[in-house]
């Protein structure tokens, strides 16, 4: 149970205290529906392929040649300092924003054909205030038992009880448990995950962790989530990428069995592997250099 | 008009006090109106007292001449409201959706918008004669431009993020519009439907005023000719009365359609 504290981020440490509070990580309570929801046409994870995939903003380079494959049913974390592209790539995947340079493919075929099969979950959650719990979750779904589904969705993330609520009312956490029963009440084959806990605190975090890994375990999809925590990181994926210099700096396979405990030695080797490799990463130049030529202001 | 108190209450504040506070200096004021105006003072030229204001009001509501004059000013202030408002509502949504229909009506719109309704009235006589239809042109340009710029606004302030999230889930076109950008501008929208409704009661006035057969603005004038002020205060009143009807219609619809954000939400 040793840690070595030396080159964590002040974040890491808070969390990893936490989680000792907390018994272990792995067996905090997240509250399943008793009806174990049936396998909707059950939706086999889709397999994503990136070849040279770049992407500029202006002159500024964002990402350059990244080269990837990604099995159908994986769960990839990308994680690196903030600024270094990782939510570029991941809107490039859900087609938000287009590529550059390269090509993308799902399933060997281009992404305008999988449109329906992916689904985005953004950092806030992005629900719509003016919709009720359970209409937010049916948004886009015109079939004729779309309630039925998103009631199921949502006893799937643990909030059955919730269904009439206003968003307004509820809290960060619920917020981010709806916003993944509305992702997942549309059965997609490819879940993109945007730093979807960032802004939870340490022990949300973990419950949010658990329910993501059961309901991928459960539904099969792929995954591609992006975060900052390496920990959450390492705690969840089968792969582990780190983006830096505009490319793949980093891709290192976890195969710890699941559930994970944050405790085991194992898991705390490669998750400081991971942290001293990002650390060593020179940080990311925000700001733009100042044309020679143009006005300046004294103060 | 029951109103609700949102100053702090202390404990040694008792409820009852903060319910009759509020009342105290209208009361006041009519008191000592009622008393300067019996102990002649006060020329009932000037104001008449505010008992012979009440009589004047009974008399006029039992002989139906205030539900005549009341129902033809209310006609022609919904029927402006409907045609300016409604022109409004459709061109803001239009320009505030469309980027080519901005570039081609903005321009026009803003110009025309700085000049104030009722500097058009000499125009306007020209071209309706003092008819109904000048009566109706007026409000409609009056109640036209609180509610265009408010749509406008509200279109184009709706969140990005909830547009980006909505096209990411399958929506677009009309169901793009139904469930995030028209939901999303509808606050904005009904800031301008309360302004409308208070330039709506203010351009009828200076309409009825002008020349009419009928209408609370009628009644005043009419009034005036025979020095009877306490009608004309009657009619006054009733503006007011109505203004605050229809701000008040205006507020319940506010809750109902926002009910869904806090800041609008009824106190339990």
């Amino acid at each position: 149970m040793m840690f070595k504290r030396i080159g964590m981020l002040p974040s890491q440490i808070e969390f990893e205290s936490l989680a000792f509070v907390g018994a272990s990580a792995a067996d905090v309570t997240v509250r399943e529906s008793s009806t174990a929801a049936p396998r909707r046409d059950a939706p086999a994870g889709i397999g994503l392929q990136l070849h040279g995939l770049s992407k500029r903003f202006g002159e500024r380079e964002v990402l350059s040649g990244i080269d990837l494959r990604i099995e159908p049913g994986e769960f990839v974390a990308i994680v690196g300092r903030s600024g270094c592209g990782k939510s570029t790539l991941l809107r490039l995947v859900a087609g938000l924003e287009d590529a550059s340079d390269g090509v993308l493919t799902l399933d060997g075929e281009p992404l305008a054909q999988h449109q329906g099969d992916l689904r985005f979950m953004f950092q806030d959650a992005r629900l719509l205030p003016w919709k009720r719990v359970i209409d937010n979750i049916a948004l886009g779904l015109d079939a004729a038992d779309a309630r039925e589904r998103a009631l199921e969705a949502l006893a799937q993330v643990g909030l059955a009880d919730r269904a009439n609520d206003w968003p307004a009312v509820l809290s960060g956490g619920q917020r981010q448990r709806v916003a993944l029963a509305r992702a997942l009440v549309h059965a997609p084959r490819l879940l993109l995950l945007d730093e979807p806990l960032g802004a939870l605190d340490a022990l949300t975090r973990i419950e949010m962790q658990s329910l993501i890994e059961s309901l991928w375990q459960r539904h099969g999809f792929t995954a591609l989530l992006v975060t900052h925590d390496v920990s959450e990181a390492v705690a969840l994926a089968d792969r582990v990428l780190l983006i830096d210099d505009h490319r793949v700096a980093l891709d290192e396979r976890i195969a710890l069995p699941r559930p994970r405990s944050r405790g085991n030695a194992a898991f705390a080797a490669l998750e400081e592997r991971v942290l001293q490799r990002v650390l060593q990463t020179p940080g990311v130049e925000v700001a733009e250099p100042l044309p020679a030529s143009g006005w300046r202001f004294a103060v | 008009m029951p109103s609700t108190s949102r100053s702090p209450s202390g404990p040694t504040f008792p409820a009852a006090w903060r319910r009759i506070a509020p009342w105290l200096l209208p009361v006041g004021v009519l008191l000592a109106w009622e008393l300067s105006s019996r102990g002649g003072w006060l020329s009932t030229r000037v104001l008449p007292e505010p008992l012979a204001v009440v009589k004047a009001f009974w008399s006029l509501l039992l002989s139906g001449e205030m539900a005549r004059h009341v129902a033809t000013s209310t006609g022609r202030a919904l029927a402006g409201f409907a045609i300016g408002g409604g022109l409004g509502l459709a061109l803001g949504l239009l320009t505030g959706s469309l980027r080519a229909a901005e570039t081609l009506l903005d321009t026009t719109l803003q110009m025309v918008r700085n000049i104030p309704p009722l500097a058009l009235i000499p125009l306007v006589i020209l071209w309706f004669g003092i008819e109904e239809s000048a009566k109706l042109f007026l409000v409609s340009l009056g109640v036209f431009f609180p509610l265009y710029l408010n749509t406008f606004h509200g279109i184009r302030s709706v969140d990005k993020g909830l547009i980006e999230m909505a096209r990411s889930y399958g929506l677009s076109g009309w169901g793009l519009y139904r469930h995030v950008i028209l939901p999303g501008a509808l606050p904005s929208i009904l800031v301008g439907v309360r302004f409308s409704l208070g330039f709506m009661w203010v351009i009828l006035i200076v309409a009825e005023t002008i020349s009419a057969q009928a209408g609370i603005g009628y009644m005043t004038m009419n009034a005036r000719e025979f020095l009877q002020t306490d009608v004309v205060l009657v009619g006054i009143l009733l503006y007011a009365l109505l203004g605050k009807l229809a701000d008040v219609l205006a507020r319940a619809l506010e809750r109902w359609w926002l009910r869904w954000n806090p800041a609008y939400r009824v106190a339990a």
